[in-house]
């Protein structure tokens, strides 16, 4: 069996002897025994090798899939070398939330950068230190924009069904009373929109791009909820943020979105990261850790975790969120990959995604699916055909590609990232027709 | 320190992605109209500014960590090997279920252990930290009362001494608080108790080992007091690693419990996340779980359940702090997990037997995992602080103790251990500890002047409160 | 510690200046401020709330702590000091100009201390 105990049998009984108990039975005698378990029907521990044997082979199970078309809120971007290595540290990986800011400067500085760049990225005035991922910080959005006579959120169909859920089960929680304003040809539906905002909204979200891919007319969204007197909350895509209008060019009260395209795995979900950033005025409702810059008693620079009277630790039932952990690692992650790419290696990413995907969907047409929206967009795309998704989808998985995503019976999401070549994309291409040719 | 924005040349950037190779197409809705301020760095510059932001920062590696209830545990290496793995790094969590069936395995591998050990039947692995376990246990204990059309139970018990997040999370499933004021041992008191229950009742939220790192004997007693009350009895397992294979949340009469990945089963904790807060059940819960549980034993696959509170996440949690927490448990087994606790208990009651003579104990009884000493009689007589204490530590390499927690307690600095500490270590932080209490008491200022040899002072924070500085100005 | 005699107090430490019977100022006593520490922020409430006798209307936060602020009157809230949003200091430096919020149709009034008993209720509460 595999330990990580400080202390050898004999030195326990030595330490035992010592504090007046002569076994650990006596140590835990204080306990009733009619609680007490007898033993764990646990499987016997195991040597290191023989556990890492074991995690292999349950990884070996999984298909790598060398090739991916699929996105759908995970994204499979390249991530720099040098962003594995800093987060690899050991002291920012096995670091606790740096409540003692003497020895946490390193960890404190590294999310205010983070902040900066989110706020670089969305154009808004605060970032967050991080939630858990794109949904929950849609969620926490949602929470913030209530207001005593506001209690009723609307969500585009056009959001990541998954956001929508996440959103849901929040509110099923808090009261908030969710609706969903149709979609048409692909994005919101403005007319609903208007027809639907009243005097008790209190805010409207939106995905940009959306789910399917399709770029929304944000500012004129933005309009008709900020004429209702509700807030505005966009759930962006980073990567597109670096050439699309930024969430404050389009008015947006709050900024959310899945941080996981900046530099984290695919990893079956998670860690993932959510960044949530706002306008001043909604500063002081944004949930979980914020850092902030002060100065030490002698008057050196210095960065602190602060407003922290908003926060569950302090505010207890009146808190507005009880978030404690979030992404620490994977706001530093989404900060190194930020600054090793730079504003134009951020840049040339969004813009290899909207080029490839474009190239993709024109040799996908070719083969036979036909584009199903005629908005633009970003780096997905729906598709339609006679041909049933299965059969395509099989076809170039027995390749080794995993296609884009079935989202019905004939629909397909597909995906382009910088990853993706223009010689792999003919070769989908080329297989998809020998399908719907077939 | 310079901020990373501070440093290098105009122009300057890494040479990461290659030339399109597809016809370049212009966007034709419209741009951002603001430039992207980003870094500006060679990677060798880049790579030297993270360093040096590491070496400003102080993990479980850099030194003795005695966090109370954080749990501060080493974090073993084949962890993190196992979650490098690119059998798990690379999959999309969307793809088809017979091309995913390792990470399904590893999640109802996890679920089955993790059940095992807490004593419950059905588990979720969705929730990504305590907090947000509590919040989702909580939903579960709305949906199971809304099911009955009990509508009117509304209220969540939660003693005084409990960790913020407990009444927070309460509201933010929709509940009141009510908080009950705990003995002066820390103990629920059971007359208390009674007294608040009733048909608005909808569960109690409880650790046991209580905040103040002593166990609640009446825990049977309590528990069934909220089943007659027609509650149900919510486990916060932010205290699980004193009693892990000793006594389980289930056999205590807990209907939901919800586990730290990143405390009790070693996973880092990464400067503040990604945690991971796995939610357990009763069977008679199962049917709301959020997201996918794991079915079927040759052919895995997922299924939503029943009557599904929704999902508290998107996909399926933070999948490789799972990895890491399995990769743990397969280690450990059924003889190290229990093993782990008592060492973790034994090193607590070690350092507080060895330091009550000076250090005045909150509690005189014996200890679990962690102890709560208290500063208010030396705060009173001569001005020094916790805060002071706990200030002066970090000059000798120590991470300090939890302070002002639990709040029940004045001048509180609750010390945790840990079992992967040795007696070499203790003895050397006992030494510390008492060569810290009798600077301060012969030279209060300078405890209060505490730290000097840190990279920085003591930082204004009433400044960065009121005049907030969130982002660096270009 | 300054116990200005015009004023009335709370147990709580609220001062109250009766403008006339049915308008009064509220805010926090210097023996509060002093032991709340740096105070960073405030939440007031709006005008025309109403404000309850023996009940919260605002809170104030300092670094570590956020303590409630009672109201001693039942009535309407007809202004509200909003500069305290931009200078919560004020409440430490000059406790006594700080009003939070002023309030009209009094309805209702609790018990209240005169400056001499609430100097000698604080010296009790510090032992």
């Amino acid at each position: 069996m595999g330990s990580y105990l400080g202390n050898t049998t004999e030195v326990q009984q030595e330490m035992l002897r010592e504090i007046g108990f002569d076994s650990f039975d006596a140590l835990f005698s204080h306990i009733p025994d009619e609680v007490k378990v007898k033993e764990l029907n646990l499987p016997s521990g195991l040597s290191e090798m023989e556990a890492l044997d074991k995690m292999e082979e349950m990884a070996d199970k999984n298909t790598v899939f060398k090739h991916i078309f699929r996105g759908a809120g995970a994204y499979n971007h390249y991530i720099p070398a040098i962003v594995g290595s800093v987060v690899n540290k050991e002291e920012f990986l096995t670091a606790y939330t740096p409540y003692q800011a003497e020895i946490s400067q390193g960890i404190l500085q590294s999310i205010f950068e983070y902040q900066t760049m989110i706020c670089e990225l969305t154009g808004m005035a605060v970032s967050n230190a991080s939630v858990y991922d794109g949904a929950t910080a849609a969620a926490e959005a949602v929470a913030m924009c209530r207001e005593r006579k506001r209690n009723t959120a609307f969500v585009s169909e056009t959001v990541n069904p998954q956001v929508l859920r996440v959103i849901k089960t929040y509110c099923y929680g808090n009261g908030i009373h969710v609706e969903v304003i149709p979609e048409k040809d692909g994005v919101t539906d403005m007319e609903a929109l208007k027809a639907a905002l009243k005097e008790d909204s209190a805010c409207f979200y939106m995905q940009q791009p959306n789910f399917y891919g399709n770029i929304e007319d944000a500012d004129a969204l933005g309009e008709i909820v900020h004429e209702a007197g509700a807030k505005y909350i966009m759930g962006c895509n980073p990567i597109a943020l670096a050439i699309l209008k930024t969430p404050a060019e389009c008015g947006a009260d709050v900024a959310v979105g899945e941080g996981q395209p900046l530099g984290m795995e695919l990893a079956f979900g998670g860690p993932y990261l959510g960044f949530m950033a706002a306008t001043e005025k909604m500063m002081r409702k944004l949930p979980g850790r914020i850092v902030g810059e002060t100065v030490d008693k002698e008057g050196k620079r210095a960065y602190v975790l602060t407003l922290q009277a908003r926060e569950q630790h302090i505010r207890r039932e009146k808190a507005s969120s009880n978030i404690c952990s979030n992404q620490a690692l994977c706001a530093l992650t989404a900060s190194v990959y930020m600054a090793a790419m730079g504003e134009k290696g951020m840049t040339q990413a969004a813009n290899l995604c909207l080029s490839k995907a474009h190239y993709l969907q024109g040799e996908l047409n070719k083969a036979g699916l036909k584009p199903k929206y005629g908005q633009p967009y970003f780096h997905e795309f729906v598709t339609t055909s006679d041909v049933k998704a299965e059969v395509i989808l099989e076809a170039l998985e027995k390749k080794g590609i995993l296609g884009g995503l079935p989202l019905n019976e004939y629909d397909i999401l597909w995906c382009a990232t910088e990853k993706n070549t223009k010689e792999e994309m003919e070769q989908v291409a080329a297989i998809v027709k020998e399908v719907c040719q077939g | 320190m310079k901020l990373v924005f501070e440093r290098g040349n105009e122009g300057n950037q890494c040479t990461i992605l290659p030339e399109c190779d597809v016809p370049q197409v212009e966007l034709t809705t419209p741009k951002r109209e603001k430039s992207l301020h980003l870094p500006q760095l060679s990677e060798n510059e880049l790579s030297r500014h993270y360093t040096e932001l590491a070496k400003q920062v102080h993990g479980v590696n850099d030194g003795f960590y005695p966090l109370g209830s954080c749990t501060m545990k080493y974090n073993p290496k084949v962890n993190e090997e196992a979650a490098a793995l690119k059998g798990f790094t690379k999959v999309h969590p969307l793809q088809p279920e017979h091309t995913m069936q390792g990470c399904m395995e590893v999640l109802k591998t996890s679920e089955e252990l993790l059940c095992e050990i807490t004593g419950m039947d059905a588990m979720t692995l969705q929730p990504a930290a305590g907090a947000h376990g509590e919040f989702t246990g909580l939903l579960l204990i709305k949906a199971y009362h809304d099911s009955r059309n009990d509508k009117k139970r509304t209220k969540i018990i939660v003693p005084d001494s409990a960790h913020g997040t407990n009444p927070a999370s309460a509201v933010m499933a929709g509940f009141t608080v009510v908080s009950i004021p705990s003995r002066e041992d820390g103990c629920v008191d059971l007359d208390k108790l009674r007294e608040v229950v009733g048909e608005d009742t909808a569960g109690l939220m409880l650790t046991n080992p209580n905040t103040v790192g002593l166990f609640d004997k009446n825990i049977l007693e309590i528990t069934s007091i909220i089943h007659e009350a027609g509650g149900l009895a919510y486990y916060d397992g932010a205290n699980l690693n004193a009693v892990m294979g000793v006594v389980r949340p289930g056999d205590m009469g807990f209907d939901v419990v919800h586990i730290n990945l990143h405390k009790t089963f070693s996973t880092p904790h990464g400067g503040g996340g990604p945690g991971s807060g796995p939610v357990g059940c009763k069977a008679f819960l199962q049917e709301f779980l959020p997201g996918k549980q794991v079915t079927g034993t040759e052919e895995l696959a997922f299924k939503v359940p029943e009557h599904s509170i929704g999902s508290v996440k998107e996909f399926y949690g933070n999948f490789l702090v799972v990895v890491k927490a399995l990769t743990y448990v397969l280690t450990l087994g059924k003889e190290g997990i229990p093993a782990a606790s008592k060492n973790a208990v034994l090193n607590a009651n070690y350092m507080m037997e060895k330091l009550k003579d000076i250090y005045p104990m909150a509690y005189q009884e014996t200890c679990m995992h962690e102890f709560v000493m208290t500063l208010e009689k030396m705060e009173h007589e001569i001005g020094v602080s916790a805060m002071d204490i706990a200030k002066s530590l970090l000059d000798y390499g120590i991470h300090p103790p939890t302070m002002y927690f639990p709040l029940i307690v004045h001048e509180a600095l609750m010390v945790e251990p840990t079992e992967t500490e040795s007696k070499e270590t203790l003895d050397e932080v006992i030494g510390v500890f008492r060569e810290v209490y009798e600077k301060a008491k012969a030279n209060p200022n300078a405890a209060h002047e505490a730290p000097v040899a840190t990279y920085i002072r003591r930082p204004d924070e009433v400044q960065a409160a009121r005049k907030p500085v969130l982002r660096y100005e270009f | 510690m300054n116990y200005p005699n015009e004023l009335k107090y709370r147990k709580s430490h609220e001062w109250v200046k009766f403008i006339d019977e049915s308008t009064a100022l509220i805010g926090l006593s210097d023996f509060a401020q002093d032991s709340l520490g740096g105070i960073v922020f405030v939440n007031l409430p709006e005008e025309g709330d109403e404000v309850t006798a023996g009940t919260a209307f605002a809170d104030v936060e300092s670094v570590k702590a956020v303590s409630d602020v009672f109201s001693p009157i039942s009535g309407v809230v007809a202004e509200v000091n909003e500069a305290l949003l931009d200078a919560p200091e004020s409440i430490n430096e000059a406790p006594y100009d700080s009003w939070f919020i002023k309030v009209e149709n009094i309805s209702e009034t609790e018990d209240l201390m005169d400056a001499e008993t609430y100097e000698k209720f604080t010296l009790s509460e510090e032992a």
